[in-house]
């Protein structure tokens, strides 16, 4: 199943992720991940899909979002040539003896420890899915409590913006 | 996981605060403030100032706790007539109905909670087929959204994947643009249907009434030119091929393209077929209609798409109905799709030429392209195309035989009401065999006269839409053709009709049964006819000459072939009331030609057990 990563506009209006995650469910698209937030024009929200595309183009899908009135621009931005991001908080049992370890992994990931208890931290990452798995992997052996992770958000890479890019999806 | 992830980010979003739409709202307000009235008034008067601005000359409604404040101005509009009906679901379809007899937007109103989802089956049925309307709702006051409190109903939830869009209006100075934007999005791109959601508190506050000179839609922008370059393309297309078919959907009806079609028809020679939702896009005496496709459609038609080289699909959406089990549709044709929703296009079928545009835009651009390639003398020879369709139209003729118990035969009466009525009438049909019966033997000739649910398949429409329609259309003659089964489901709107003085004629195909499902049992389930006998002819419950009597209407009653062209030709002389007719009929009449659900086109049945297609294959 591949991957495809879209950043839509929408107007920053009441109701407007109610419509685009329906739209998704009553479609049959699979959503991976959502992630949405204000963008430098506080008229405008910015939406990072992450949609599953199986048997189906991925064409259905931004003609489909393209007519929710509220939804301004769509672009899908290739892997090659965007950034990727998500943000993953993790809470780990720990004490004397397997804090230093962990100290050692999470500085190899470039991650932080954000809070700290005599038998428990958290830990703060951000990057690609990959990356975040691989880091997950390698904290589990010491007994995860919980953990959160956000959506991707993304933007291309280079200096033009998304208001400036040509390139509609459809 | 995703579930969570969406929560979690929906909580970073910073309160809604000053929206994009009021600020812009406001600005064009203001800017219009010197050179437009400025009135002081009601939430609920902006509403009617609003749809009076619209062009709005008939709501249909019931009115009711929360949108009552709007009904205390509307009293005194003089412009706006609003018709009291008895069920919301009957001001749904009345405002199809109007909307596709007169070709303007179908206005319906009801309050909050009940009366709003009694709505959802007409919003559903108007957005499935493309039905400009516009649907006012009360709401609960402003602070008791989100409480359960009584009559409330979150419909603009309800309604989000059954509308073109829908708005919930939290600030009475936004009425006006909030109506507006209604209207345009309603009426032009891709028609459909807008839900505008108004709390009881909006309408009864105090505010200020601007008429806005124009909409702001920043993400709302229809395409309306198609392109040069796929014009040009596919006139080569249709200038060289050598089987093409002209595949006409209700594009054509609601983009008014009906003469520039019959150009385009004529001057190519190309066979045309008139979907279920196009009937009377072309007219069903001229020599190049095959007639309708689909499940029920001509062998013509079914076997002219099958084995086209080219199907020129304008305004159609290669519907299940029409293509049957895809991957064995039209297996040879190179497809040009013209539609006016970019999603349609290549959304079932493939398009190797895709047309994105007002699809009388892109005919007229047609005519005009194939013209020019035809000068350069590329003209396709079409003998041996119309000859091996000739053949087809020949052998496997529209047809029906009477009942085999000597009972009344249902194709017989729709086909004398059309010959009577003729085609100056206008044609709403419910949802069943008598539709399809109603679709293939009422001969159609002009646009707008053949009014139907196709895409919801709405048992109950035909009533309703009847009367919207003649309310639309005023001088014509209006006649519902609809079942037993129904009629029952809205014949309340009978009392509208006669009190409000709206003469339209009912043909009740009376088989007593629900029929096309019937018809399934016959075909499909061994003749167990589980739960369709609807008893109206073995206990005559109800007596619709009776019911039709109760209802202030004139009712008739036919059983017999040698009174069919008398009552129909009595019901055509009465003007100042609605008519019934209870067309008592045979139970076992089916429709025929049938594609069976999940088959291929290639296995049409003309009738039971004869496949002219698949048998030569």
């Amino acid at each position: 199943m591949s991957r495809h990563t879209l950043s839509v506009l929408v107007e920053n209006k009441p109701g407007v992720l109610a419509r685009v995650s329906s739209l998704f469910s009553r479609r049959g698209f699979n959503i991976h991940s959502l992630a949405v937030g204000p963008t430098e024009n506080p008229e405008v929200s910015r939406m990072t899909i992450v949609v599953a595309v199986e048997g189906l183009p991925l064409e259905q899908v931004t003609k489909q979002l393209n007519k929710l009135v509220n939804v301004l621009k769509i672009v899908e931005l290739p892997p090659a040539q965007a950034v990727q991001r998500e943000l993953l908080l993790i809470k780990l049992r720990s004490d004397a003896a397997s804090r230093p370890q962990i100290v050692t992994i999470v500085d190899m990931f470039r991650a932080h420890i954000i809070d700290i208890t005599p038998d428990a931290l958290t830990v703060e990452a951000t990057g690609t899915s990959d990356k975040l798995d691989a880091l997950v992997k390698m904290l589990e052996p010491f007994g995860v409590r919980e953990m959160v992770q956000s959506g991707m958000v993304a933007l291309g890479r280079g200096p033009r913006s998304i208001t400036s890019t040509s390139s509609r999806a459809d | 996981m995703t579930q969570g992830r969406t929560a979690e980010r929906l909580a970073v979003i910073p309160p809604a605060g000053p929206q994009a739409g009021a600020s812009a709202g406001s600005s064009a307000a203001s800017s219009s403030a010197a050179t437009r009235t400025v009135e002081r008034v009601t939430g609920a008067k902006s509403v009617v100032r609003s749809l009076e601005e619209a062009g709005v000359d008939v709501v249909f409604g019931i009115p009711g706790g929360a949108v009552l404040p709007v009904y205390d101005p509307l009293l005194d509009s003089t412009k706006v007539r609003h018709v009291l009906v008895r069920h919301e679901q009957g001001a749904g379809h009345a405002a199809t109905g109007y909307a596709q007899a007169s070709g303007r937007v179908g206005v319906c109103m009801a309050t909050s909670g009940p009366g709003a989802t009694n709505l959802v089956t007409p919003i559903a049925d108007a957005q499935m087929d493309s039905v400009p309307m516009v649907a006012i709702t009360g709401q609960v006051g402003r602070s008791m959204i989100g409480t359960d409190g009584f009559q409330e109903a979150d419909i603009c939830g309800i309604t989000m994947p059954i509308t073109k869009h829908n708005f919930l209006v939290t600030d009475p100075a936004e009425i006006p643009q909030t109506i507006a934007a209604a209207f345009h999005l309603a009426a032009t791109g891709r028609p459909g249907v807008v839900l505008v959601d108004i709390p009881k508190d909006v309408l009864q506050s105090e505010t200020t009434f601007v008429w806005p000179p124009d909409v702001h839609l920043p993400g709302y922008r229809p395409t309306m030119r198609p392109h040069a370059g796929q014009i040009a393309a596919a006139a080569k297309l249709i200038a060289s091929s050598r089987r093409p078919v002209l595949y006409v959907g209700g594009g054509v009806l609601k983009a008014r393209a009906t003469e520039s079609l019959r150009q385009l028809a004529e001057s190519t020679g190309i066979p045309v077929v008139t979907t279920l939702m196009a009937r009377g896009a072309f007219p069903d005496s001229h020599i190049q209609h095959l007639g309708m496709p689909g499940m029920h459609g001509t062998v013509a038609a079914v076997a002219g798409m099958q084995r086209a080289d080219l199907i020129i699909a304008l305004g159609a959406r290669f519907d299940d109905r029409v293509t049957g089990q895809l991957s064995t549709f039209a297996p040879g044709a190179t497809v040009i799709h013209a539609d006016i929703d970019p999603a349609e296009i290549g959304k079932n079928r493939v398009a190797d030429v895709p047309i994105v545009g007002d699809v009388g835009e892109v005919i007229a651009d047609l005519v005009v392209a194939v013209a020019a390639e035809q000068a350069s003398g590329v003209v396709a020879d079409l003998t041996a195309w119309w000859a091996e369709l000739d053949d087809f139209r020949e052998t496997f003729p529209l047809g029906y035989d009477w009942p085999a118990d000597g009972s009344l035969s249902p194709q017989y009466v729709i086909e004398r009401l059309g010959a009577i009525a003729g085609p100056d009438a206008i044609y709403a049909a419910g949802v069943g065999q008598h539709q399809m019966w109603a679709a293939q033997f009422i001969k159609y000739e002009k646009p707008f006269t053949w009014l139907n649910s196709g895409g919801l398949g709405t048992m109950g429409y035909a009533v309703p839409a009847a009367m919207g329609a003649k309310m639309g259309r005023p001088d014509a003659v209006v006649w519902a053709i609809d079942g037993d089964g129904c009629f029952q489901m809205t014949n309340q709107e009978l009392a509208t009709c006669a009190i409000e003085g709206i003469p339209i004629k009912v043909a009740i195909i009376n088989n007593g049964n629900l029929g096309m499902v019937r018809q399934w049992q016959t075909l499909f389930y061994g003749e167990r006819y589980s739960q369709t006998d609807l008893g109206t002819h073995k206990h005559r419950i109800p007596d619709f000459k009776m019911l039709a009597e109760s209802y202030g209407c004139v009712g008739l009653r036919c059983e017999s072939k040698e009174d069919v062209d008398k009552t129909i030709q009595a019901a055509m002389e009465i003007n100042d009331r609605p008519v019934v007719v209870d067309f008592t009929v045979g139970a076992d009449a089916q429709v025929w030609p049938m594609v069976a659900a999940g088959t291929g086109n290639d296995q049409i049945m003309a009738a039971r057990g004869i496949r002219p297609l698949f048998d030569e294959e």
